[in-house]
């Protein structure tokens, strides 16, 4: 029987579920590694030596070393998983956060101030907000892509 | 005997703690966030605990991919702030109850949910915000904590009524404790952020405020949302406010009674509410139990 996943229709997002945490086992355990100090300079002092040390895919080496959250969460990456890199790099969360988003960090940060994104139009799949996939990528990269 | 006076309830940001270790608070944008816990900094000096309750997530630190479950309580003596990959925060130890933990793990048991024990965790800005948001920067923190992990990582999380019901079984747990304990219970989390994806950075200003409306007036109601309307309407990190569900059952207002038995109202001390704290809207709650 098919299990229940009401989830799966919500624009601009994926749900770590059962599914896609046995994808990125590796790839979050290999960001679980990098809260150890240790770690985090090698993985600086060669992302690939480190990334061959652990039993990912190709594509997620690719991911991580593109610094693509949407793209390693398309292979099974979990958000606080992934904030270890950002932590490794020095990234706060909201710049990590606003880079998925396609927005410059000085236009994510002031949508948050303004009030942040509304649900409006971003409920389902389908709808006209921001958040859908025929809108990104948004703030002027948007722009200019449309240009 | 143990019993449970009062509730609080907060977000738990990282970017919180990070600007006050950094020493930011000053700065406008921070200064909207910390004036809302004025009060509650003092109601707590006023109305010290024994010992704190504390609901909160593991946000992937002491808890990889390797084991994940879904209750955990810390029994342990002691608990380490953790390096989340920015290195520790400078913030005291955290000291346990173990006796009052294994005290509730085991009655909790007993009452049908399965808690995971654990004698040996660190802990993440899930439970230091809310301490530093409570006590500001103290060279210790001012009593004892029993850390209560949720997963709320991976998917399926609790539901809201299981952690509503969670939360009658925790009460009861402490008013069998023997020692004359004043603790209090805290829930944190939320409210609505999502920090994944096309869709990061939504925010819901009206379902977090009819969410407060409903956890202090109908309780109930709000125990019954389900998973999916959290994810819709709150971002998917804002299912984290099904842990305030937790301490909402614990009060005495919604404990079972006999048929006919009425029980006296909380009292809402406080309440506050602000967009944004870096991704997140920042809710906040104080609730006593009337006999208090």
């Amino acid at each position: 029987m098919a299990l229940d996943k009401p989830y799966l229709d919500v624009p601009g997002t994926t749900i770590f579920d059962a599914e896609q945490s046995r994808k990125g086992y590796w790839l979050n355990q290999f960001c679980m590694s990098l809260m150890k100090a240790d770690n985090r300079e090698r993985f600086k002092a060669n992302e690939r030596a480190y990334l061959d040390e652990w039993d990912m895919n190709e594509e997620q080496k690719l991911a991580v070393m593109a610094r693509d959250l949407n793209w390693c969460i398309r292979t099974g990456g979990n958000i606080y998983f992934l904030a270890k890199i950002g932590a490794t790099d020095g990234k706060s969360f909201q710049q990590m956060a606003g880079s998925m988003t396609g927005m410059t960090e000085e236009e994510y940060r002031n949508m948050m101030v303004a009030g942040g994104r509304s649900a409006n139009g971003n409920r389902v799949v389908g709808e006209d907000g921001d958040a859908q996939a025929h809108r990104q990528p948004q703030g002027r990269a948007g722009q200019t892509a449309k240009a | 005997m143990a019993h449970i006076s009062a509730s609080v309830y907060t977000s738990h940001v990282p970017a919180i703690g990070a600007a006050l270790d950094l020493g930011k608070t000053a700065e406008p944008y921070w200064q909207s966030v910390f004036k809302g816990y004025d009060f509650s900094k003092q109601w707590l000096k006023d109305n010290p605990p024994d010992v704190v309750f504390l609901v909160y997530n593991d946000h992937a630190t002491a808890f990889s991919l390797d084991i994940i479950p879904t209750f955990a309580i810390g029994t342990a003596p002691q608990f380490q702030p953790a390096d989340e990959g920015w290195g520790p925060r400078p913030v005291p130890m955290v000291q346990g109850h173990p006796e009052l933990a294994s005290h509730i793990a085991q009655s909790v048991i007993q009452q049908d949910f399965d808690l995971t024990i654990v004698n040996k965790m660190d802990v993440d800005h899930g439970l230091t915000v809310p301490l530093s948001l409570m006590c500001g920067q103290p060279k210790a923190w001012p009593c004892p904590v029993i850390p209560f992990a949720v997963n709320v990582v991976q998917y399926p999380v609790p539901s809201g009524r299981r952690c509503f019901e969670l939360g009658r079984a925790i009460r009861k747990a402490i008013n069998s404790f023997d020692a004359d304990l004043n603790v209090q219970i805290w829930g944190t989390g939320g409210m609505s952020h999502q920090l994944q994806g096309p869709r990061a950075g939504l925010i819901n200003k009206e379902f977090d405020n009819a969410f407060l409306d409903k956890l202090i007036n109908d309780p109930e109601a709000a125990a019954n949302i389900p998973h999916i309307d959290y994810v819709r309407e709150a971002g998917s990190e804002g299912i984290e406010l099904v842990m305030w569900l937790i301490a909402r059952g614990a009060m005495d207002d919604v404990a079972k009674t006999a048929p006919g038995q009425a029980r006296a109202p909380l009292n809402m001390r406080h309440r506050f509410y602000h967009v944004p704290a870096s991704n997140t809207a920042v809710g906040h709650l104080i609730l006593e139990n009337p006999s208090h």
